[in-house]
């Protein structure tokens, strides 16, 4: 059996500080950390953006990523739908007692490689150690400051009547991911999650318009809850065509079986946009570069008719409201 | 997506479409008795594809829906004994019994737990061989043959910690005493897809030849439902009444006979409380006696609360047809899928919820 996490590990005793020094700082080490003082001094001017996210997935390793990849994803890329370059990291760990050393090893690299990937350096962090049964295995938060550049003001209230809507890619695959290792559905198409950092692409859609006018990444209930978000902040309407939305067979199938619609299911790695149709071809020949948004497609417009609403024109030619989803997702009986 | 986008077609809907409005002379009342075809239709916006003189009702068939309170109530009395793992659908924990549901029995300490077949409940029993776990068996013909399969496989494998709580119910006799009640003047049925693959066509064979309804066997897909109602306007306006099946790929007029075999060996019938229409006699299935020791309500006495309706729900007449969700006062005001008063806003296959979730609230 493998070395364990102890609740000494998490008592400030030596034991702790070999925990940091061996197994957590070394991958993530930079010259702001290494003071390993109480708090990372950073030199910064300019206006800021600053978030926190905190992540409980479960299971913590899933087809495509895990909780540490998660966790820069999340606030890299919460960062990066205001607008902001990700700059500085925290990073916070809560560990029940008996986690495996080596599955903390393995989450610290991806941490790691992510930061890496995304460009940013984690300059702070914790780690608490609790009773068995008192946390599942492993929570992470994450915060993040990053600083607006572009002199754009982009928000959810910002989506005007008239701006064609992108999505940069397929949806549903990171919650079909976790779901099908969570309930050990083995599905014969295996979805893998689509858990990735976005600053890249954000900042390479900011460089070629300054008509972006939202963004945001459609993670907890998923595009049809980013797009009622966008049609309420921003007081209009918002219509999408369903056969332009990109669905994976794996995720199209799994969702067919359990009687969930992929509008409802989390991503991690896409985002929407609503840009003026004037910059939208440029912003979407843009994005197509990005290894993350190859699939990038204008999915519908922003509209002054039923403001507050999105209204979906189906495949067969109908029309139907999405709505927000309500509470917990679950699968049907039959 | 083979055996899905053919039927989604968009062309092969709109030429459907056309020709229902084009053979259709008349007001024609239909009934959808699967919960899985009110979704299917609102999902895609069927009924606005639809002449206005064809009206679409959603039927009780939402096993969910149709759970009576006092067994909703048993199951959540039996999430709270110590040492019961319960396992069921994830449909069933929101639904509101006379006091609380599964979701609020959970928070509450109850150990249980989501399911996606009864194998996984079964697994729950043979992965803990020192709890006891019950499987809330809620569902139809479609979910029995599961069901019985599980108790024969448990007694092959001497599993003697799983039990089931038994609230089977079975469709036709439902449909016939929605017919027998005559309140909502049928012209046609949807009958349902996934139950006629088990039970075949041979028990609507009756309703047409009794109550003069044509009944015509649907699919999920656009295109099926569109069939379907194509094939069921075109009976009312020859003035015949039969049984057709429109989901060939799915359904044999004589059923899965291996499945009935199943659940003849396993079940026997019983009278059974439905939601909103009362007890129907013959309408759910009971282990038979020698499954006995399988039998949860059996195995474990609980107390149960008096049982409570929901003043001003009227969930009963939405299961029965009589009223559309929008009709009910409560829909969509006291009554959202945030706060449901009533299980047809609670289940995903429950017609307030599929009325809400696509957009009736707005008229």
């Amino acid at each position: 059996m493998g070395e364990k996490i102890l609740l000494a590990h998490g008592s400030g005793s030596r034991l702790s500080h070999d925990l940091i020094s061996k197994v957590l700082a070394p991958s993530i080490m930079n010259p702001v950390l290494a003071r390993m003082d109480d708090s990372a001094v950073l030199n910064m001017s300019g206006k800021l953006a600053f978030t926190t996210d905190s992540y409980v997935v479960n299971p913590i390793f899933f087809p495509g990523g895990h909780i540490g990849r998660l966790a820069v994803c999340g606030t890299v890329n919460d960062l990066s739908m205001s607008g902001a370059r990700p700059l500085y990291i925290s990073l916070a760990l809560i560990i029940e007692e008996g986690l495996d050393i080596d599955d903390l090893r393995q989450v610290m690299a991806s941490v790691k490689d992510t930061a890496v990937e995304a460009g940013v350096q984690i300059v702070t962090g914790d780690t608490k150690v609790v009773d068995h049964g008192k946390a599942d295995r492993l929570f992470i938060n994450t915060s993040g400051i990053g600083l607006i550049e572009y002199g754009t003001d982009i928000s959810g209230s910002n989506a005007r009547p008239g701006d064609k809507i992108i999505l940069s890619g397929g949806i549903g695959e990171h919650g079909m991911a976790v779901m099908s290792q969570r309930e050990g559905l083995h599905l014969s198409l295996p979805v893998t999650s689509d858990c990735a950092p976005l600053n890249h692409l954000v900042s390479v859609m900011l460089s070629v318009s300054k008509n972006i006018h939202s963004l945001r990444d459609p993670t907890r209930g998923g595009l049809a809850s980013t797009l009622n978000e966008f049609a309420k902040q921003s007081d209009v309407g918002i219509t999408i065509e369903e056969d332009k939305i990109p669905v994976c067979d794996g995720v199209r199938g799994a969702c067919e079986l359990l009687g969930l619609d992929p509008l409802y299911i989390a991503n991690e790695g896409k985002l929407v946009a609503t840009v003026t149709e004037v910059d939208s071809g440029k912003v979407l020949s843009a994005m197509k570069k990005n290894k993350y948004a190859r699939q990038a497609v204008v999915i519908g417009e922003v509209t002054t008719e039923h403001r507050g609403r999105v209204v979906m024109k189906t495949s067969i030619g109908s029309s139907r409201i999405v709505d927000m989803p309500v509470g917990e997702i679950l699968p049907r009986i039959c | 997506m083979k055996f899905i986008d053919e039927f989604r077609d968009p062309g092969l809907s709109r030429r459907l479409a056309d020709k229902i409005a084009q053979i259709s002379t008349r007001p024609a009342r239909l009934m959808e008795f699967c919960g899985g075809h009110t979704v299917a239709i609102m999902r895609n916006g069927i009924r606005q594809l639809l002449p206005p003189h064809i009206e679409m009702l959603s039927g009780p068939g939402c096993p969910v829906c149709v759970t009576a309170n006092r067994d909703i109530d048993r199951a959540i009395a039996l999430s709270q004994v110590p040492g019961l793992i319960i396992t069921t659908f994830g449909d069933m924990l929101k639904v509101p019994g006379s006091y609380s549901s599964l979701q609020q029995a959970r928070a509450a300490g109850g150990d249980i737990r989501i399911v996606y077949s009864t194998q996984d409940a079964l697994q729950a029993a043979r992965v803990n061989p020192d709890r006891l776990v019950v499987f809330l068996g809620v569902g139809f013909e479609t979910t029995a043959p599961t069901v019985a399969s599980a108790v024969l496989q448990a007694e092959r494998e001497k599993i003697d910690n799983f039990y089931i709580l038994c609230h089977l119910k079975m469709t036709p006799p439902a449909m016939r005493a929605l017919l027998e009640l005559g309140e909502t003047h049928l012209n046609g049925i949807i009958c349902p897809g996934h139950v006629s693959t088990i039970i075949g066509t041979k028990p609507y064979q009756a309703y047409a030849r009794d109550y003069g309804v044509a009944c015509v066997v649907a699919g999920f897909e656009p295109v099926d439902i569109l069939q379907a109602v194509e094939m069921l306007v075109q009976q009312i306006e020859d003035g015949i009444a039969r049984v057709d099946i429109a989901y060939t790929r799915g359904v044999r007029p004589e059923g899965n006979i291996r499945a009935q075999d199943l659940m003849n060996d396993v079940f026997d019938t019983t009278d059974a409380c439905w939601r909103g229409i009362g007890d129907i006699s013959k309408s759910g299935l009971s282990l038979k006696n020698k499954y006995n020791r399988y039998d949860a309500a059996r195995r474990f006495e609980v107390e149960l609360p008096p049982v409570r309706e929901h003043a001003g729900c009227r969930c009963g007449e939405i299961l029965r047809g009589v009223i559309r969700p929008v009709d009910c006062g409560l829909f969509g005001k006291a009554c959202t899928p945030e706060n449901p008063v009533g299980p047809c806003m609670v289940s995903s296959e429950g017609s307030c919820a599929a009325y809400y979730q696509y957009g009736a609230h707005d008229g």
